[in-house]
This record gives structure tokens, C-alpha cells and sequence, in this order.
């Protein structure tokens, strides 16, 4: 292509034909003032023309960014590595080691006339990423003072550029497409600049139109156009051509958001670090005092925490489970509440989804004989009781002023509070630990009421996720989430905890007959328990029993009679004491007793309430049997051999196939009824009490008439 | 999900409790992967599992290049042999409105309905009870139809469209950042919209035509049907939706891992506005 630039006199170049020759003249001028740069120029000029035209260039230009990518100083390896690449396409121009740092110099030793057009090229600079045109101008610089001859030596190489260069789809010689390096604007001091060539103009133009940067970017079409090739040919991905949108706002997104370096954290990533220090907290054994190996001992020694993963592997095995890792988590969460509490036995309940958090309940018994802390009972049973009072008082009579009404009494009266169960007894029988994630703290939930349990059945609501959160919901429910998140505990653990038949008895001590209405209410395991075959664990609902009482409609488990005045539980048949007030006989409420079979569930229109399979249809001998609730969706339980669990993960509410109907706003209640103490009047209409004025008025002049009479009377008597 | 990333993707939508058990597992990954061959299949999607009263269902979709084409539906009650659910129509959806409670788990089971039907004979009108038999399989046609156009999800960036028509998957799509992930404005429907039109010209100025071409989650009806939680210490988001419960997406922000199961009873939660 060109021949070897000894020296910065008239060297055949292969400019491109849009040059002016206006412009190369001032770059021979240029050229003089630089002669050592000139020589490092001149390739770099010829191969930049061969970028421009040719698709092949592209390789150059990629070269070239990398040389600029490294900043100012190039090695001369890089240079070299570039030139061969071109020399093949070149035909052998010796290409002498480039020094890039000369580049800048030019510009500002021309004093920079199109100081924009400047800033936007020393910028890329800057920031090492290398802007073809740049180079080109660096180069354009440098261009032999004998434009002609460089136009000769151009016209021969288009000849070249077209057999050997890929086009792209457009032509070669439309001004408008086409990069070509404009002018700097270097503007000679003393310019003798000839008419530049119509096409070379408009080349020029187009190309400072790419160039142009606005004010509030300061990237310019150009350079993105640059920075986008630069990536194509850097990740290389397959069918660039669909990729291309993308591509192109992946590079403007990046321009605008460069990559944080390394001393700075993401703050978007905050959170997610908190939460991994704290799960942190968990792994870390508690490490007291360095006592490693009597640590070991004691905890291969019986521990109260529950072997989770062997549960979740089991669950795993019935289609229904938690990731294995969140398996983990949760266990050495467990053992962090085992270590924190003076706790007997845990278990991993389950885990209640919400609507912004979850909660993960682990369901325990405390140590004999410890104490169970305060719990805050606020007395919500009785905020019912009171709203409707007050209600009641405002539809008689508020006059407080006149002391003979007397504000008539209420005839209303809250139902009778029916007690809470004792602590480790029926509904209350364990306690409750939640919490939100493993690594946050586990929150005790307080015990229940039947009032609460019995609203719960009648409301359906999903929970949030915050234990404080008010339940709004008609009937109204007395607690936070945290009471009703208790009673669907309760409910859904009466409900679904089931074990094969045979793994629970009673206990001895009991008298086989039921007493007073109570059914058995403790079990014991049954160490004889054999395990029965997963087969027929399937095939029979009979064959699993429920361990957990039933709850009566009344809210506990054990019938109460709240009409007793005594502080005895349990009652037998109807009491008739302080039924004056007009309220029916209670009838006890009887429920299944302990240890019923599941064939005695009952339906739910027409459906099994239960569902059981196999967990692997297609190796029976080592596999599960799985129920699965359908009264309950969400509710599991799995037997194999001696072994069984249930767990519940789920959003927390029954099926019902109807749809849910909120029950009615009660009816309106009845006014006073009358009585000579309380008499409603209809108040006088206005013309009635118009008339009632106007007779008064009257009566009043007749009698101011009387007396004037009498006294003109008497005056007259007095005169005469 | 996608079959590709089948195992991932299963432990990521655990969360919600429901999964797969490994023989399920592996025999999906064989079966996925057969089918992909025999129909062609750009992509192959493990749509999830519907509880029946005595089996269950498993559902997997196929897709052609273009993402928003029509999927074929194939279901299978062993995840081994899978057939071919036919098109869901308009007249399905009707007809199986009136099927409540779960699904039985036999695809030849047939529900009775009763209904009253006019009958015209010369110049009398009546009425007569009809006994009409729905099909299983057309109530699981038109209820995996359903879902798919109510909260099949798929986030902001995923899918671009083209000028020349198909829509494609977003090779560049790198996930959302966290701070998008967390609102429900960046992710969308995966079906054709419905409401892109009904937008002010000046919302329309904001989109981008070539990424905004789906309806978003955050005007549906009602508001706040779904649950958009972080799961997995603040790494994965998780929408769940609360109108078909048993809908669960996961999105891994950062990544590109994103993808929705739905493992439920089939049954719509009608009663989501008491509920929330």
C-alpha cells in the first residue's frame, strides 16, 4: 500500500478521497512543524482509511481501541501486532512503533479552534477507550503536504480496498453513511486553504454531525457506535444481527452506569449483606470458653432439637418440602431456640406463608415446672361486649343534665366469657415459638382463647407477616395477627396431626369409661409399636388416628359451662342456675375423642377429606406413604415404618367449597319501649306551636287589657 | 420454568413448600427433553402440578420462537407419557365455569351438571332439566388456560419484540436490579395485552416499545392479589399470587434466573377481596 515514510517530505499516503486538499495542505504544513511523529503517523493513517471503507477495518479500529484503551503510551508490540495484521490486507508497509502520546499534542498545539469538537475527543481519551477518529485525525495530522499525490496514490488503492474489502450494505462513496475522519479544525496560522471537494465536505460533515455531543450527554453517536462494535467483536455472541437492540441498550445503559469500584459497597445490596451476617451468626457454634470437646459430648448427647433434615429428606421424598438448604437454616435455628429457652421437646411445625413475610413456627413444650413468663392479655373478649353497650346507650337518652330521666339501663349483656384452657392442656397443649427467617429472633405466641377461636372460624383473611398487625374483618376479631395467627394453629394442629394406628396409647392410669363428658386427653407412645406397612397405611383411612383433641364449637377442647359461677371445669348435662336472664340451657358439646381413626372424618361434599399415596409409584418397597389433607391444603403427613411426622406449609386457611360469606351486620336493635318513665311525644309541628304562641300571646294582652282596665279602674275610683 | 434449568429452578420456587419429589424429578428431565425432540419445540416449560383427588397432573408447555404464540399443552399423571391437550376455546372456559370443587385426578372422569335448558318443540316452550357431561379433560384445559392468562408472569427485559413481528427471548437480559425487583410494575403478563391500550398517550410516552409490550401486575384487579416477598436472605424475590393460590414466581435479581410453577388445587380463590 503506501511505501515505507522515510521521511515527513511527500511520502505517497493513501488518503481518503474525501480529504480536501485544503486540509492536507495544512496538514503538510502540520507535518513540518512535527517531523518525528510523522513517520508513526503515516500507517496509521493508511490503515485508518482502510477502516473506514472497509468491514475489515473493523478489526483495525478494535486494535486501535485496545491501543487507546491502554492509554497514551503504547507498547510497541500492540502497534506491531496492529500493523501486521493490516500488512497482510496492505501489502507491506513497515509500520515503526507508534507513539500515541504524541496525538494529543497536536490538537493543542493547533489551539484547538473547534474547542468542542475537542473536549469530546480528549474525553474517550481520557477514559482510555479509543475513538477511531482520534487516531484518524492524529493521523490526518501528519498527512504529506502533496495532497495530489496522495490523491493519486488513493485512487490506486481503491481499486485494492474494493476486491479485497467486505463492503457493508452501503456504498462506499455516499457521503452521508460513511465515517470519515473530518477536520480538526486545524487551522494553520497562516492559511492558504484551497476549495474543498464537494464530497469531501459532506463526508467531513457527516462525520461531525456523529461527533456532536449535546448538553446533557456528553457521549456522542459516534462513540457509541464505536463502543458497541467494540463489544460485539469482544463477546462474539451468536447471530449478532437479533442481538443488536439489545446490544445497543445494554452499551448505553453501561455508558451511564459504570461499574462501582471496588472500595465502594453496591447500596442496593445492603440488605442482602445483613441478612447473610446474620445467618452467619447461626453456622458459628456458641463458643464458650473454648470448651470444644465437652460441647460435643453434650450435644451427640439428647438434645431437644428435632432432627429436621431427616424430616425435610422424608418430606422430600412426598413432593412437598422446603429447599434443603432452608431445611438446614431452619434446624440451626431451632437449635438457637433450644439454646435460648428452657425447652422440653420442639418440633418443626411448619411454616405459614403471608403476604409480605412468612413465619416459620416451631411448636414446643417447656420444661416441667418453668415458669411461663407474662403474657399481655389485653382484654379484647371484652372490646365487643363494650362497643355495643356504648352503642346502646346512645340510642336512649343522653340528657345527663335533667336528673329526673333517668337514663334507662341496657337490657343487653355480653355473652358469658368462656375461660381460657389451662397451660399444657387441650388447645394450649404446646407453645408456640414464630419467626420471620432463620436468624431473626423467635417471638413467643401468646396461648388461646376459645373467643378467639371461635371468630377465627368465622373470618378468613391472609396474614401479613407482622405479628402486630390489626385483623380488620367483620366479625371482629379479638387480637392482632398474632392471636389469630395462634388460633389457626390451633385449629389446623387439631385438625391434621395424625399418626399411624398403634404409635399413640392411652395411658393406664385412666378408667376405660369416659368420665363426665371429658374423653382421654394424654397419650403416650406406645413402645411396642411395630410399624405397619406402608401399604396398608395407603390403602386404609383407618389406620392413622388423630393425636390431637378436637376442638369443640365452643373454643376448647374440654367442654366448659359458662354459666357456672364455680370455678369447676367440668360439668355434666344442663345447669339451670342464672337462667333468669332468659338464656337457653347450655347443652355440653361433645366431640370425637382422642386416637379416632381418619375413617370417621368427615366428608367434605362427597370428597375424602384425606388423600394418600405412595411417595415413589415406582419402587414400592422403599417408599412413604403420604397423606394429605384436602380440609386443609397444605397439611402433610408421611409414615414409614416406626417413623412419622406431619408439617404444615401453607397460607393457613381451610377449604371450603363454598364460596365465603361474611355473616350480616346484626339486626338494628329496638329503641326503648315505652313506659310512664320513658313516654316518646311526636314534637309540635311549627304551625302548632305557632298557634300555641300565638294563643299565648293573646292571653297574655287580654290579661295586660284586664289590668289595664283595673287599673284605669281603680285610677278612676281613685279620681272620683 | 424452563425445562433447561430444571433442577435450579425447582429449588428456587420451593419456597411456597410445594415441589417435586426426585423420582418426579428425574423422570421429567428424561420426558422434557424426549418431548422437546418429538414436537419440535423451541422451549419446553414444566408449567406445575394440580392436585386431583386421586392423581395428580402434570403440565408442561411447549413454545415455538415466537414467545407469545399460542402454547401447545400436553399433560401426563406419571411425568413419563405425556398427551396433548387440545386449544382452549371460549365455549370450554363457559362450560366448565359451573364444575366447582377439586379436581378428581381422572382425565376420563365426567362431571354431571344439571342445568335447565330451553327446549322448543313446534310452538310449546319449555324447559327440561339437561343433564350436560363435562369432561375432565376439557375443565383442565380451560382451567390451565385460565391461570396462564391471569398470572403467568415473566419480568420487565425478558422478551423483546421485534419490527418484523415475533416476539424473542432477551439473550442480554441480565435480571432485574434489587430495586426493581421489589415492584410489581417490572414484571408482567405473559400473554397478549389487554390493557396496553387503554393507557394515556402520556403514560405511552414513557414505554419502551420493544420491552413494554405487556400488561404489568400493577394494575390488577384486585390490588394487592399478589405477595412480593424476598426469600433466601434478601437473594431471590418471590411473587406468589393470591388469586389462584399455588402460583408461585421467582425471580434471582442479578441473574437470569426467573420462572413460574403453579402447584395447587386448580381452584380460583374467590373469595381473595374478604381475604386481604
Amino acid at each position: 500500500m503506501g511505501d515505507t515514510p522515510p521521511d515527513p517530505e511527500p511520502r505517497p499516503q493513501q488518503p481518503s478521497s474525501r480529504r480536501s486538499s485544503q486540509v492536507s495542505q495544512r496538514r503538510s504544513r502540520e507535518l513540518s512543524h512535527l517531523p518525528p511523529t510523522i513517520s508513526e503517523e503515516v500507517p496509521r493513517i493508511a490503515f485508518d482509511d482502510r477502516v473506514l471503507q472497509s468491514g475489515q477495518g473493523i478489526l483495525a479500529s478494535q486494535n486501535n481501541f485496545q491501543d487507546w484503551s491502554s492509554g497514551p503510551p503504547l507498547t510497541q508490540q500492540e502497534n506491531l501486532t496492529m500493523f501486521q495484521a493490516e500488512e497482510d490486507q496492505l501489502g507491506g508497509v513497515e509500520y515503526p512503533s507508534l507513539n500515541m502520546g504524541f496525538q494529543p499534542q497536536p490538537y493543542l498545539e493547533e489551539g484547538g479552534i473547534q474547542a468542542a469538537r475537542n473536549t469530546s475527543l480528549m474525553q474517550p481519551l481520557q477514559q482510555g477507550q479509543g475513538s477511531l477518529f482520534q487516531q484518524l485525525n492524529s493521523a490526518y495530522l501528519e498527512t504529506q503536504p502533496n495532497f495530489l499525490g496522495q490523491f493519486n496514490m488513493y485512487q490506486g488503492e481503491d481499486l485494492q480496498f474494493n476486491q479485497g474489502a467486505p463492503h457493508g450494505p452501503y456504498m462506499r462513496d455516499d457521503p452521508a453513511l460513511q465515517y470519515s475522519p473530518s477536520e480538526l479544525g486545524f487551522m494553520p496560522f497562516n492559511v492558504e486553504v484551497p476549495e474543498p471537494e464537494p464530497r469531501e465536505l459532506a463526508v467531513q460533515n457527516a462525520k461531525a454531525y456523529l461527533l456532536q455531543t449535546s448538553v446533557s450527554c456528553s457521549l456522542s453517536l459516534y462513540e457509541h457506535l464505536v463502543n458497541l462494535l467494540t463489544k460485539i467483536l469482544n463477546q462474539r455472541p451468536e447471530d449478532p444481527l437479533s442481538l443488536l437492540e439489545s446490544l445497543n441498550r445494554t452499551t448505553q445503559w453501561e455508558w451511564f452506569h459504570p461499574r462501582l469500584d471496588t472500595m465502594r459497597d453496591d447500596p442496593e445490596l445492603e440488605p442482602t449483606y445483613e441478612t447473610a451476617d446474620r445467618q452467619k451468626g447461626l453456622f458459628l457454634r456458641s463458643g464458650a470458653a473454648g470448651e470444644g470437646e465437652q460441647e460435643m459430648e453434650e450435644e451427640v448427647a439428647e438434645t431437644a432439637v428435632p432432627n429436621v433434615m431427616e424430616t425435610a429428606f422424608y418430606f422430600e421424598q412426598a413432593g412437598v418440602a422446603l429447599s434443603s438448604d432452608e431445611s438446614f437454616r431452619i434446624f440451626m435455628a431451632l437449635k438457637q431456640l433450644v439454646e435460648q429457652q428452657p425447652i422440653h421437646t420442639c418440633r418443626f411445625w411448619g411454616k405459614v406463608l403471608g403476604l409480605s413475610r412468612s413465619y416459620l413456627v416451631a411448636e414446643v413444650e417447656f420444661r416441667e415446672g418453668e415458669e411461663e413468663g407474662e403474657e399481655e392479655e389485653v382484654e379484647e373478649p371484652m372490646e365487643g361486649g363494650e362497643g355495643l353497650d356504648a352503642h346502646a346507650e346512645e340510642e336512649g337518652e343522653e340528657d345527663e343534665e335533667e336528673v329526673t330521666d333517668v337514663i334507662p339501663k341496657p337490657m343487653w349483656k355480653p355473652p358469658p366469657v368462656i375461660p381460657k384452657e389451662e397451660s399444657r392442656s387441650g388447645t394450649n397443649k404446646y407453645l408456640y415459638f414464630v419467626c420471620n427467617e432463620p436468624g431473626r429472633p423467635w417471638t413467643r405466641l401468646p396461648h388461646v382463647t376459645p373467643i378467639q377461636i371461635v371468630q377465627a372460624r368465622k373470618i378468613r383473611k391472609f396474614f401479613t407477616g407482622y405479628l402486630d398487625a390489626p385483623v380488620i374483618s367483620f366479625p371482629p376479631f379479638p387480637g392482632n395477627e398474632a392471636s389469630y395467627l395462634r388460633a389457626q394453629i390451633a385449629r389446623i394442629s387439631a385438625a391434621t396431626h395424625i399418626s399411624p394406628l398403634g404409635f399413640y396409647q392411652f395411658g393406664e392410669e385412666e378408667g376405660d369409661e369416659e368420665e363426665g363428658g371429658a374423653g382421654r386427653d394424654s397419650y403416650e407412645e406406645n413402645p411396642d409399636f411395630e410399624g405397619i406397612p406402608v401399604l396398608e397405611l395407603v390403602d386404609s383411612m383407618a389406620n392413622w388416628v388423630h393425636h390431637t383433641q378436637h376442638i369443640l364449637p365452643q373454643g376448647r377442647c374440654t367442654w366448659v359451662n359458662p354459666l357456672q359461677k364455680t370455678e369447676e371445669e367440668e360439668e355434666l348435662g344442663e345447669e339451670e342456675e342464672k337462667a333468669d336472664e332468659g338464656l337457653e340451657d347450655m347443652e355440653q358439646e361433645v366431640g370425637p375423642p382422642l386416637l379416632t381413626p381418619l375413617s370417621e372424618d368427615a366428608e367434605i361434599m362427597h370428597m375424602s377429606p384425606w388423600t394418600a399415596h405412595l411417595s415413589c409409584s415406582l419402587c414400592p418397597q422403599y417408599s412413604v406413604a403420604v397423606m394429605r389433607s384436602n380440609l386443609w391444603p397444605g397439611a402433610y403427613a408421611y409414615a414409614s415404618g416406626k417413623k412419622f411426622e406431619n408439617i404444615y406449609i401453607g397460607w393457613g386457611h381451610k377449604y371450603s367449597p363454598e364460596n365465603f360469606n361474611p355473616p350480616l351486620p346484626a339486626p338494628i336493635q329496638h329503641e326503648y319501649p315505652s313506659s310512664p318513665e320513658v313516654m316518646e311525644m311526636t314534637d309540635p309541628t311549627v304551625e302548632e306551636e305557632q298557634a300555641l304562641k300565638a294563643a299565648q300571646e293573646q292571653a297574655l294582652a287580654a290579661s295586660e287589657e284586664e289590668e289595664e282596665d283595673e287599673e284605669e279602674d281603680e285610677d278612676e275610683d281613685l279620681e272620683d | 420454568m424452563d425445562a433447561e434449568s430444571l433442577l435450579l429452578s425447582l429449588e428456587l420456587a420451593s419456597g411456597s413448600g410445594q415441589g417435586l419429589s426426585p423420582d418426579r424429578r428425574a423422570s421429567l428431565l428424561t420426558s422434557l427433553t424426549l418431548l422437546k425432540r418429538d414436537y419440535r419445540y423451541d422451549r419446553v416449560l414444566f408449567w406445575g402440578r394440580i392436585l386431583g383427588l386421586v392423581a395428580d397432573y402434570y403440565i408442561a408447555q411447549g413454545l415455538s420462537e415466537d414467545q407469545l404464540a399460542p402454547r401447545k399443552t400436553l399433560y401426563s399423571l406419571n411425568c413419563m407419557e405425556w398427551s396433548l391437550l387440545p386449544p382452549a376455546t371460549e365455549d370450554m372456559v363457559v362450560q366448565t365455569s359451573v364444575v366447582k370443587g377439586r379436581f378428581m385426578g381422572d382425565p376420563s372422569h365426567e362431571y354431571e351438571h344439571t342445568e335447565l335448558q330451553k327446549m322448543s318443540e313446534g310452538e310449546k316452550v319449555f324447559e327440561e332439566e339437561v343433564v350436560v357431561q363435562i369432561k375432565e379433560e376439557t375443565r383442565l384445559v380451560s382451567v390451565i388456560d385460565q391461570i396462564d392468562k391471569a398470572v403467568a408472569v415473566i419480568p420487565r427485559g425478558a422478551l423483546f419484540k421485534t419490527p418484523f413481528g415475533p416476539i424473542h427471548v432477551n439473550r442480554t437480559f441480565e435480571g432485574l436490579s434489587l430495586s426493581e425487583a421489589k415492584k410489581l410494575s417490572s414484571y408482567f403478563h405473559f400473554r397478549e395485552p389487554v390493557e396496553l391500550k387503554n393507557k394515556t398517550l402520556l403514560e405511552k410516552a414513557d414505554l419502551d416499545p420493544s420491552l413494554d409490550f405487556m400488561d404489568s401486575l400493577e394494575h390488577d384487579i384486585p390490588k394487592g392479589s399478589w405477595s412480593i416477598q424476598m426469600e433466601r436472605g434478601n437473594t431471590l424475590v418471590v411473587l406468589r399470587s393470591l388469586l389462584w393460590p399455588g402460583l408461585t414466581f421467582f425471580h434471582a435479581p442479578r441473574t437470569k434466573n426467573c420462572g413460574y410453577i403453579y402447584v395447587g388445587t386448580g381452584e380460583k380463590n374467590i373469595d381473595l377481596p374478604f381475604m386481604l
